[in-house]
């Protein structure tokens, strides 16, 4: 009469260390394959970033207008106007602008009052795309033509634009323009290294998104000579955060709830 | 048997009215000489490059940049064949992973390193787009849209 646990038991000892002991062999087998895909320049990613390139958390940029004159302020324009390809159109119904000056009360409306102190009124800001941290045009966007990368910036993939112009419309800082027609012909100061833009797409401020990835500093804030400071805007120990701790800054149109990523020290 | 009989009333109708003569072509000779012209002109390119066969695309590959390479690396990004089936594939990587990932390093054949771009690496070499894109997309007629943004001749547009 066998017992209950001899009934039950499929396999003998015997069997089962002859199971273990194979399936350690082809589990071995399997292992070494794993090892080989391990070996240099198998499994390495093809696509990367640059080592060179400047990454943060956060960017954001920070215009000091005190000492920023008009005359930086053109170079920083010439420069940026260069280096994406910029087209000089003239009429300011079609014009396309990247970075432009705009009067204190255009630029920040709600803000102006009698009392200013002198020169404020009619005072030249230097105005760009926000880089909101909550982007209308991201949202209204069809094609994600426009999108926010982690790191912020409210990136725009050209290749995908249709032309609907919903984000322009959506935008209340004014930041994109319109390529109304073929424009690379008002193209002044040219760059061969950037592309230029098709009729019926939309453009606007990248951060020099182009130029981090090569780790340079965007086109204007190399030209401002301090005025302009672009950093980690989630790093305490930045020059950003720093200038930041030691000055009242504002922001364009606040109340609006985009929350700007352009500051201003006034 | 219904349908065979409606069918001959309506053909007996039609006789009776004119329309339909059995085996007689109206302006028989207008209508074949007319038929004869349509084939021969519509069939006249196939008889015109009849023998002649369509010259070979021949991309070239002499350009400045290419030619002070060494022999040795004297290769594109990826092998020969697989550019030539698939380069398209490939700038559509290359454009997803630039524009939308921020991947700007490719690593290619034999694990050279390159930077993605259009204008700044693959015209850097084949700078001659008239010689080298056109040869073939004009073969088999394409007409791709990459030029609308992106310079075909960097050097002589910069000026």
């Amino acid at each position: 009469m066998k017992t209950v646990e001899e009934k039950t038991a499929t396999i003998d000892r015997r069997k089962f260390l002859k199971i273990t002991g194979v399936s350690t062999i082809i589990g071995l087998l399997g292992g070494w394959k794993f090892v080989e895909l391990l070996a240099p320049g198998e499994l390495e990613a093809t696509y990367l970033p640059k080592a060179e390139a400047l990454t943060a958390k956060r960017w954001a940029m920070l215009i000091d207008m005190k000492k920023l004159t008009e005359e930086t302020a053109e170079k920083c324009i010439k420069a940026c106007h260069h280096v994406h390809n910029v087209p000089d159109v003239g009429d300011p119904k079609r014009e396309i602008k990247w970075i432009w000056l705009e009067r204190f009360e255009n630029a920040f409306p709600g803000d102006e009052h009698e009392h200013m102190p002198e020169g404020m009124e009619g005072k030249r800001f230097f105005v760009m795309c926000n880089h909101c941290d909550n982007p209308p045009c991201v949202r209204v966007c069809p094609t994600k033509a426009t999108w926010q990368r982690e790191d912020g910036i409210v990136m725009m993939d050209q290749h995908r634009c249709i032309g609907c112009r919903y984000c322009m419309a959506a935008c209340p800082f004014g930041a994109r323009s319109f390529n109304w027609g073929d424009y690379r012909s008002l193209i002044k100061n040219r760059n061969s290294e950037y592309p230029t833009r098709e009729k019926g797409v939309v453009e606007k401020c990248n951060f020099c998104a182009e130029r981090l990835a090569e780790g340079l500093m965007p086109a204007c804030v190399e030209e401002s000579g301090g005025a302009m400071v672009f950093g980690d805007i989630m790093d305490s120990q930045s020059e950003l955060r720093k200038i930041m701790r030691e000055h009242y800054t504002i922001r364009r149109k606040p109340y609006l709830g985009t929350s700007p990523q352009v500051y201003y020290v006034v | 048997m219904r349908m065979p009989e409606e069918k001959k009333k309506v053909i007996n109708c039609l006789k009776e009215t004119g329309f339909y003569k059995q085996g007689k072509i109206y302006d028989r000779g207008k209508v074949i000489a007319g038929i004869v012209v349509f084939i021969v002109i519509a069939a006249f390119p196939f008889f015109y490059h009849a023998g002649k066969a369509a010259k070979m695309p021949e991309p070239k590959l002499d350009t400045p940049v290419i030619q002070q390479l060494p022999e040795a690396e004297r290769f594109c990004v990826l092998p020969k064949e697989e550019m030539r089936e698939n380069h398209m594939v490939l700038l559509d990587e290359w454009r997803d992973q630039a524009v939308r990932e921020g991947n700007r390093e490719y690593t290619g054949y034999k694990g050279k390193k390159y930077t993605i771009s259009l204008q700044r690496t693959c015209l850097e070499c084949h700078s001659n787009y008239e010689e080298f894109c056109n040869e073939c997309h004009q073969h088999t007629t394409k007409t791709p849209v990459c030029w609308g943004c992106h310079i075909q001749n960097p050097k002589e547009w910069a000026g």
